[in-house]
């Protein structure tokens, strides 16, 4: 007998469930890590404090964070045309079902819908492919971080040490307020917009760097902003960023837009492809 | 690590000093942007104000609550960015007597001073510890304003050990994080 596939509404409650109660091991190593180089006493209070709460939530099978965030949506390959309202359903069950925290609002009348969903939502990207599966991919981001954003159009003169700096100031700025130690993504070039989306696709992405030049730059960074003090939680210490991810793209000649997309240390995603007969659900994501 | 119980009193909120870990039992309520907004708005033209405000332990928290039976049942429960209060938090000391307000990221200056002026301390929770923070709330006393969301209603807890939680401004208005960002190594 062959077993039918799961609907996609049904695989959007799997991911977001998957995504909200256990943190991809790419993150938790970085985590363990920090855990283990911290000499400051307070901070590494607060990592086991952290570790710990992951493995409660994990055994649980409850959200690691209350800020379940706004989950943001790539549909890589073949996009079937229901695609939005099939995730919107997933989406509206995932809120009831796992719970997730209703988050959604207007942003004027600051009404809250009561499902994550409304005008805009959910926000989905399309990365439209050749292959025959479907990948649907999704990082939930809290408000606490994504707060912290931020787009700098610099001058082509500032150059690398510009952007190194911009980087370094937008981590240190936010201080405690994203819950570091975090994952941060960095989009350099494009248009405004486009540098956005590169920093925040940066920030969700599992795997390495392919550009050495970049890499070079994130591993600078790294050292940099881990050597500044901030620690955990803003309050003193060694971890302050588990990761720094750059992606870069062509600009116009006469700028140079930086955008720094601050992640916290409940870096959460998921995907599942989607083929005829089967679901493969995965906690890397590259999109 | 030091036990400490609520209500405190002014005195039990001087005796902590800045950057000791400390747990917390008894009752605490949560209020965030838009419970602060009410609570003022309220005051201001003389309507009813929960009474569980008064001399209260502060949480800056947006639950994820679930229903359990006739009752409720927290779910997730970490603290969310203090400095979003900044602007109403001096005056919310001031008129409800707060003693401790537990939070993340830490708070302003004119919110320290009205610390200091009041007796008050700001201790910082674990951002995101959600699960262990909810574990140690195992008891939901009840909700006010609960028309504002579940993220924004007032929840009401008898906290269980709840910590570790870092005095990091002091009632003297001394703040953890001012020092941190003073001897912050900017390349
Ligand atoms: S910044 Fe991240 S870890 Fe902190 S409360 Fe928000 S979602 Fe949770």
């Amino acid at each position: 007998m062959i077993k039918l596939p799961e609907t996609v509404e049904q695989t959007v409650v799997n991911i977001l469930r998957l995504a909200n109660t256990k943190l991809p091991s790419d993150v938790g190593w970085a985590l363990e890590a920090a855990a283990a180089w911290e000499t400051d006493g307070r901070a590494s209070a607060q990592l086991g404090a952290i570790l710990d709460n992951v493995k409660k939530a994990e055994l649980l099978g409850r959200p690691m964070c209350q800020d379940t965030g706004i989950p943001i949506f790539y549909v890589k390959g073949k996009i079937p045309p229901s695609i939005r309202q099939d995730i919107a359903a997933g989406v509206r069950r995932a809120t009831a079902e796992i719970p997730l925290r209703p988050n959604t609002v207007d942003p004027l009348t600051r009404e809250n819908s009561g499902d994550n969903l409304g005008e805009g939502m959910p926000i989905v990207h399309f990365i439209p492919t050749e292959d025959a599966y479907t990948e649907i991919s999704v990082m939930v981001k809290g408000a606490g971080s994504e707060n912290m954003t931020r787009l700098g159009m610099l001058n082509p003169s500032d150059g690398a040490a510009g952007i190194e700096k911009f980087v370094a100031d937008s981590v240190l700025d936010a201080g405690g307020k994203p819950c570091p130690p975090g994952v941060i993504g960095v989009g350099i070039g494009g248009t405004a917009e486009e540098c956005l989306l590169m920093a925040k696709a940066a920030a969700m992405s599992s795997s390495e760097n392919p550009d050495p030049v970049l890499r070079k730059m994130e591993e600078d960074l790294f050292v940099r902003i881990n050597g500044s003090g901030l620690g955990p939680m803003g309050l003193g210490g060694g971890a302050t960023v588990l990761a720094v991810k750059i992606r870069k793209a062509c600009c116009h000649t006469a700028s140079l837009p930086v955008a720094v997309s601050v992640g916290c240390w409940a870096t959460r995603r998921a995907s599942a492809r989607m083929t005829g007969d089967r679901v493969e659900y995965s906690q890397e994501a590259d999109v | 690590m030091r036990f400490i119980r609520s209500p405190l009193s002014r005195e039990d909120a001087a005796s902590l000093t800045l950057g000791s870990v400390v747990s917390l039992s008894g009752p605490i309520v949560t209020a965030r942007d838009e419970a602060h907004m009410r609570a003022l708005e309220h005051l201001r033209e003389g309507k009813a104000v929960p009474e569980c405000l008064y001399g209260s332990v502060l949480f800056h928290c947006g639950p994820i609550m679930a229903r359990d039976g006739d009752g409720w049942k927290a779910i997730a429960a970490g603290p969310t960015t203090s400095a979003r209060m900044n602007s109403m938090e001096p005056e919310m000391i001031r008129r409800f007597g707060i003693r401790a307000i537990i939070g993340k990221g830490g708070m302003s200056r004119e919110v320290c001073a009205a610390m200091k002026e009041c007796g008050c301390v700001y201790l910082a929770a674990t951002g995101g510890a959600a699960v262990s923070i909810a574990e140690s709330l195992p008891k939901v006393l009840g909700a006010e304003w609960e028309d504002l969301g579940m993220a924004e209603a007032v929840w009401k807890f008898e906290a269980d050990r709840m910590g570790p939680l870092i005095v990091a401004i002091d009632a003297n208005g001394d703040s953890l994080y001012e020092r941190v960002s003073e001897s912050l190594v900017r390349i």
